[in-house]
Formats: structure tokens, sequence, C-alpha cells
């Protein structure tokens, strides 16, 4: 799909984006307003979200994923201010323990933390959101959820056992949602952004050069294209049950 | 009925009662719903969403201590938290019955409220001493993030454990605008829809901003339920027409989509895709229009033929009905 394609077919698409004030997040943030979205971003730090919303314009919900009592305050927020959802981007995640560190050396409760971020809040607010996606999707407006995964959960990376187990979870459970959301014709793609140069890649790897790592806003494009086209596929699927 | 006195919408082993054509009661396991869904039937669900409407606070001109229940939208303003209907209570919370609440101190038009972050203005006294139009103040963002934060579920003193938002929330909740749950949707789960469609049947839905059950005042009480926005989406309105056309039955999951659809079809002559207010008073005598069955979460699960049947029955307690048998 040209780029010019995705902007018209994103234009006005309803968007939730959850860790959009650093790194991938906020590209996306940046991208996707760009093509005409209209977005609600989330984030933890309340400030930081303040900042994001009023230089993007961006909608602003401060929130964290990983707490099982913030996610139907999210999923009210985002579905209030955009008046549905069309896409939800479950973007944040957090690391584990850094320094990274073996699992024989990480404590349980920053694996269960690394799960909590990267896994069940994917879940919970994918579920909480679900009723919205899915009526955007009877309604030809489209219906697709982005998993943000990685490599680190398809290869066995030394070091990186909480981060690496809960994105291989994410990617199965994006399968699974992606099998059992088909006839209500929401897709659901789980995606490896590669190495990027983010906050969250700096904190795993202080010693990598910046330079021979991929553009935070670079990836966002291609993102945004991936998305359009997921929309559209969404969209044809309505019509065709609705000729039927 | 039995009333539930902990937050659990979704009991594994919640019953179906279902009333036959011939007036026969049945009992099934409520997932059995769809074994009472014919092909070609369409089902319509209200998708509305629960606001966390209860916000405690104080009445700023005699320092009193207050709670207020947002209550209903105001014609036109749908989701417009800065002018929209409130019931105010005195002190105490839901854990004193409803009818037996103080009440709150005398308010007049202008009087502040505080409500946690949230400033609040009364606009209007609509039904002293309790309904008023409230103004919410501040930006749109502002607004939800306060209601979100500082709101809590309505609820009443059979409940005793305080609920949370997903306790309100439908499995299918969507756009939150209603001020309590449309409780008939938590006999749907996304495995009912999967098997109401192998079934051949359709699955619809609309949005209905259900208003209060109950405010404690008597005369108040008497008028509810408030008008009620609602929203049909032009899918929802072929899927009944196609079924219509097919000989099909319209089964409403709730009372909500029953006003909803049968408001339209009053208004229109037939049902039409989009906005309207429910002003439609259920009652045995009214004559459906459009929905032939209906599923209940009002004392028991019904579906079922006849209003007048059931109410001789003493299965349901306000107006609900059905012209045509299911099952």
């Amino acid at each position: 799909m040209a780029r010019n394609q995705a902007s018209s077919t994103l234009r006005d698409a309803r968007v939730v984006i959850t860790g959009g004030t650093s790194g991938l997040g906020l590209a996306l943030v940046r991208e996707l307003r760009e093509r005409g979205a209209r977005i609600a971003f989330v984030a933890r730090n309340a400030e930081r979200v303040r900042e994001v919303a009023q230089r993007t314009g961006a909608h602003g919900i401060a929130g964290d994923v990983a707490r099982k009592s913030d996610i139907h305050l999210i999923a009210l927020q985002a579905s209030a201010l955009l008046g549905g959802v069309d896409v939800l981007v479950n973007n944040a995640s957090t690391l584990g323990p850094v320094p990274l560190r073996p699992l024989a050396d990480t404590e349980c409760e920053d694996f269960e933390a690394a799960l909590a971020a990267n896994l069940l809040g994917p879940f919970r607010l994918t579920k909480a959101l679900l009723g919205s996606l899915a009526s955007s999707a009877r309604e030809g407006r489209g219906g697709v959820v982005l998993n943000i995964g990685s490599d680190a959960g398809v290869t066995a990376y030394a070091g990186w056992g909480a981060y690496g187990a809960s994105k291989a979870a994410l990617a199965h459970m994006s399968r699974i949602w992606d099998e059992e959301l088909a006839q209500h014709r929401v897709r659901v793609r789980c995606v490896d952004p590669g190495d990027m140069d983010t906050p969250m890649h700096a904190l795993a790897l202080p010693d990598a050069d910046p330079a021979t790592l991929a553009r935070p806003e670079n990836v966002a494009r291609t993102l945004g294209i991936l998305l359009a086209s997921e929309l559209a596929q969404s969209r044809s699927g309505a019509m065709l049950a609705d000729a039927s | 009925m039995i009333a539930a006195s902990a937050p659990s919408q979704r009991p594994a082993d919640a019953k179906l009662l279902v009333l036959s054509a011939s007036g026969g009661l049945t009992q099934a396991p409520r997932a059995a719903l769809p074994q009472f869904v014919r092909q070609g039937d369409v089902v319509v669900a209200n998708d509305a969403a629960t606001l966390p409407a209860s916000l405690v606070g104080v009445h700023q001109r005699s320092g009193a201590a207050i709670e207020v229940r947002l209550a209903g939208w105001l014609r036109n303003r749908v989701g417009d938290l800065t002018r929209c209907l409130a019931v105010v209570f005195g002190s105490g919370d839901y854990r004193t019955r409803t009818e037996d609440r103080a009440l709150p101190p005398a308010l007049a038009a202008g009087d502040r409220l505080r409500l946690g972050p949230l400033s609040a203005t009364v606009v209007e006294l609509r039904t002293p001493p309790r309904l008023v139009v409230l103004a919410l103040e501040g930006e749109r963002d502002a607004l939800w993030a306060g209601l979100a934060q500082h709101g809590r579920p309505v609820q009443y003193a059979h409940m005793r454990e305080p609920l949370a938002l997903w306790d309100v929330w439908t499995p299918i909740a969507g756009p939150p605008v209603a001020f309590e749950p449309p409780s008939a949707g938590f006999a749907v789960d996304w495995r009912t829809v999967a098997s109401l469609r192998r079934r051949g049947a359709a699955w619809a839905t609309l949005t209905h901003a259900a208003g209060l059950s109950s405010t404690g005042d008597h005369d108040l009480d008497a008028s509810l339920p408030l008008p009620e926005p609602y929203v049909i989406p032009p899918r929802t309105v072929r899927a009944i027409s196609r079924a219509r056309g097919r000989g099909g039955r319209v089964i409403a999951i709730g009372t909500t989509v029953v006003r909803a659809l049968e408001s339209s079809a009053l208004a229109h002559g037939y049902v039409v895709a989009g906005e309207g207010v429910a002003t439609l008073r259920l009652d045995a005598e009214y004559q459906l229009r459009v929905v032939d069955g209906l599923v209940s979460g009002r004392a028991g699960r019904v579906i079922g033929p006849d209003l007048g049947r059931m109410t001789r029955l003493g299965m349901l307690d306000r107006g609900v009905l059905s012209k045509r048998a299911c099952g």
C-alpha cells in the first residue's frame, strides 16, 4: 500500500496507542496524527502526557497498563474521547530487571512485573476495548489490534529472560486472538519492529552504537502503512459480509 | 428473585428461564441461550458501557457532604459532561437503601459543588429536591480524566461490596454512555455471539444510554425511566430488515433495546438508523411493532411470548413483552 493511500485509509481512524510519550510509541503518535488519524495515547507520567498531548494535538491519558485497576479507566477515557475505537496499538512495555540479568538471578516480582506490562496489559486492554473494536469492524470502519513484539520473543538471548518470555507469550496470544476474532472481523497482529534507537534500547544495551539502530520515525512510517493495510482488509471483510 | 449481594455478573451456573409460546416454563443454563434462537432471527443487544457515575463531594455553600449521581444526558448532548442531569443525595453512601438516603442541602441554581478533582455548578433545579441540571467544569479531556479518577459505579444497598468498573461493563461494552449497566447484556458473551452466528442468526447492536433505575424519591421514581438517547447503526437496521424479510424474529437483549427499537418505529413508522430519544413507557397495553422476543435480566432471565402472560405469571415487575413466540 502506497503512503498516500495509507493516509487516506487512516484519516479519521480512531487509534489508541499505549506507551505514547517516548520511543516508538511517540513516533507512532506523530506519524498517525500526520496521516489524519485521531489519537488517544496512554503513558504513566502525567506531566509527560500533558506535554505530548499539547505538542501533538492527540488526547493524552495518564495510566499504567500494568495495573489491572487502570485498564477500564483507560478504556473509558479512550472510548469517550475518540467516540469509538478502530485501532489499538499495544506498544507499552518494560524490560524487566536492568541491567539485564540471567533468569537464575531474576526476582520473581520482576518477572511478574514484565508479564503484567507486556502480556497481561495488552490482554486486558484488548478485552476492555473489544466491544468498541468489534462494533467498529461491524460498521465497516475496521477493527485492528497491533501488538509490538520483539525478536527476543523468538530467539533465546541470554539475559533477556523476563522480557523475552513475555514477548513470546504476547506473539502467541496475538495469534490466538486473531484466530478467535476473525469471525468478528477484528484483526490482531504482532510485529517485531527491530532494534531501534530508543530510551528502552539504551537502557538494555547502553554500549550499542545508535548509528547502527533504526530510527523510530522510520519504523513508525512502515507500521502506519501496515495498519492502513490491515484496516482496509477488515473493512472489506465487513462489506463482503453485508453483501452476502 | 434473590438479589445478588456480591459483584459476580457472569456466574458459571447462571440460569435462563424460558417461557414458551404455550406459556410453559423451562429452565436452562444461561449458556444455552442460542438454542432458543432460530436460523434467520436477529439478536440485538445494547453495547453501552457504564459510566462511573457516582461522585462524592461537598456542597460548597453549606459545607455539607453530598453524593451526586449522573443520571441522564440532555437532548443532543450525549457524552457532554458540561451539561447533564444528576440526582443529588445528602451524606451517606450506597450501603443505605436509596429510599432512606438523606436529602441534600437545599439546592439553588448557581450552587457550587466540589467533587474530588472536579468542580460543578447547579444550573437548574429540574425536580426538587434531588434532580438537577449540572455543569461540570473544565476541558473535555480533564473532565473524563476526573470522572475516571473519582467516579464509582452507581450501586444499591443489596450489593454490599463496592463495584469496580469491570463489574458493570458487559462483555460487549463499547461507548461509555450508560448510567447503570444494561444488565441483560451480561447474558451474552463472545462465545454466545459465535453460537448465534453458527445457528444462522444475525448479531447486531445498538447503543442506548440506560439511566438510573432508582432515585429514592417516590415521585421522581414514578417518572423513570427518564428520556434516554439511543443510536441505531445502519447495519442493525439492515439486519432487522433482512430478518423480517426472511420470516425471522427480532430478539432484544434487554428492555433498553426494546425501548430504542420501538421508539424509532413509533417515530418513523419503521426502524431507522441514527440517533433518537426513547420516551416510550412499556406496559401491558403497548402493542409491539418490531420486537418479537426478549431476554431480560429482570425477575430472572426471560425469553418469551407476550407481556400479558408474563405479568400474569408474575415474572416481570415492569412492562416487557413479546408479540411472537420464542422457543
